[in-house]
């Protein structure tokens, strides 16, 4: 079956690529690109930057603008999706919800009035088990933004790995959030993934930091060997 | 052992990973023996030995299960609870007479209990998540306990733990499974049949 994956440049979305890699054929990646940075559907930080990750996995992009207003949200997606049936014969699309009834909600319905196939290989997944899986299996990813109270200006950017995974669930734990951050708690960005060809570096970055949310933007980057 | 039934469209498909194996935590959690089996690939020996079953959901768009159905022609005589989710009651109501017909949920939804029965006691309304495209025409030896805006929500069979759930108890409704499990018997009920 060829799948078209919802692609948000984080970990969660890239984990599911790699799922559906393995089970069928993903034939593209999709991203909605929201103007709005509080969208209610989307992730933001650095989405942009989904076409350097494309072409680091090989595979291509349909990207699409949306305002992020909530509900209409739903209208920006359903074009993205029918954009990668025209031009990709997708006959499903995969999402990286885990437990987000409103997020899966919303793609489900586009896909049922799409009359595409819909699937969320993380859906109900524990998320400490899934954090030690996506690490051990030679994802990297770091901290994009943040917009809970544990999260300082310091973790802006940090990878996350063995180490810092530890911390991330100890915080979890101690402030009873959600340790995958799928409330936005804080939100990642993949620079490494089995399926990639080639790996992200960094070259140039900044830090905004207010109040209890902070943004890591990405200025410049580069495909390297991995 | 509980017999946990895969009613995708192909064995290991990635439905496995999002209707499936939801369901096979939650019964390995409330400490229970499971076992996977694709509707496809089921033994004798994986019957005898369960002593429960439980059908879980599909895709949306997926249907195939509804096609072949004399591959289920066991649960007639099958002497251990079952419960079917989504997909899963659809099964056991074609097997058992009744019959399907479209209607839409997706989302979450309130569901009124409008029947007494131990599975749901002390429970009167409380929302689930739903995502089905087909609903059910509930059969003669079964009983209505619970609906939706969408229809039949939980059906019982009138003599037998036999139960349907056409919403998904696995997602913020786990302690539904949970009582479940509580009827059934982990060394298998063979010896019943």
């Amino acid at each position: 079956m060829k799948l078209g994956v919802l692609f948000s440049g984080g970990k969660d979305s890239a984990f599911a690529c790699h799922r559906a890699m393995a089970k069928d054929e993903v034939a593209c990646l999709i991203t909605v690109l929201p103007v709005n940075p509080e969208s209610y559907l989307f992730h933001t930080p650095n989405v942009s930057l989904t076409a350097l990750q494309a072409e680091a996995a090989g595979l291509p992009l349909v990207s699409v603008e949306s305002e992020g207003v909530e509900e209409a949200e739903v209208a920006d997606l359903s074009r993205a999706i029918s954009r990668a049936v025209e031009e990709h014969g997708i006959e499903g699309v995969v999402t990286g919800a885990i437990h987000s009834v409103y997020q899966a909600t919303r793609i489900q319905r586009v896909c049922h009035d799409l009359d595409l196939w819909c699937f969320n290989p993380l859906w109900q997944r524990d998320e400490e088990e899934y954090l030690e899986e996506i690490v051990s299996s030679g994802f990297r990813f770091l901290i994009s933004g943040v917009s809970a109270a544990p999260f300082d200006k310091a973790w802006l950017g940090t990878e996350v790995d063995r180490g810092t995974l530890d911390e991330l669930k100890a915080l979890a734990r101690r402030y009873r959030m959600n340790p995958a951050g799928e409330g936005g708690e804080y939100e990642t960005f993949v620079t490494d993934a089995p399926f990639f060809r080639k790996r992200i570096e960094v070259l140039r970055a900044s830090r905004e930091y207010h109040g209890d949310r902070g943004i890591y933007r990405i200025e410049d980057a580069r495909l390297v060997a991995r | 052992m509980i017999l946990v039934v895969d009613l995708s469209y192909r064995p290991g498909s990635l439905s496995l990973d999002e209707f499936v194996t939801p369901v096979e935590r939650i019964v390995r959690q409330e400490g229970y023996p499971a076992r996977i089996r694709h509707y496809t690939d089921i033994s004798h020996q994986d019957i005898a030995s369960a002593g429960g079953a439980i059908f879980c959901g599909t895709a949306l768009a997926d249907f195939g299960y509804l096609e072949g159905l004399e591959r289920f022609a066991w649960l007639s005589s099958f002497p251990c609870p079952v419960l079917g989710i989504c997909a899963g009651m659809q099964v056991l109501v074609r097997v058992y007479g009744g019959d399907v017909y479209p209607a839409t949920g997706i989302g979450m939804a309130e569901q009124q209990v409008v029947a007494p029965d131990p599975l749901l006691a002390g429970r009167d309304r409380f929302p689930a998540y739903e995502l089905h495209c087909l609903a059910v025409e509930s059969p003669p030896s079964f009983m209505v306990l619970a609906t939706s805006l969408s229809g039949a929500q939980i059906i019982r069979h009138q003599d037998r733990p036999v139960y349907g759930v056409m919403f998904h108890p696995e997602v913020r409704n786990e302690w539904l499974i949970g009582r479940f499990l509580s009827l059934c018997l982990p060394e298998g009920c063979a010896h019943l049949g």
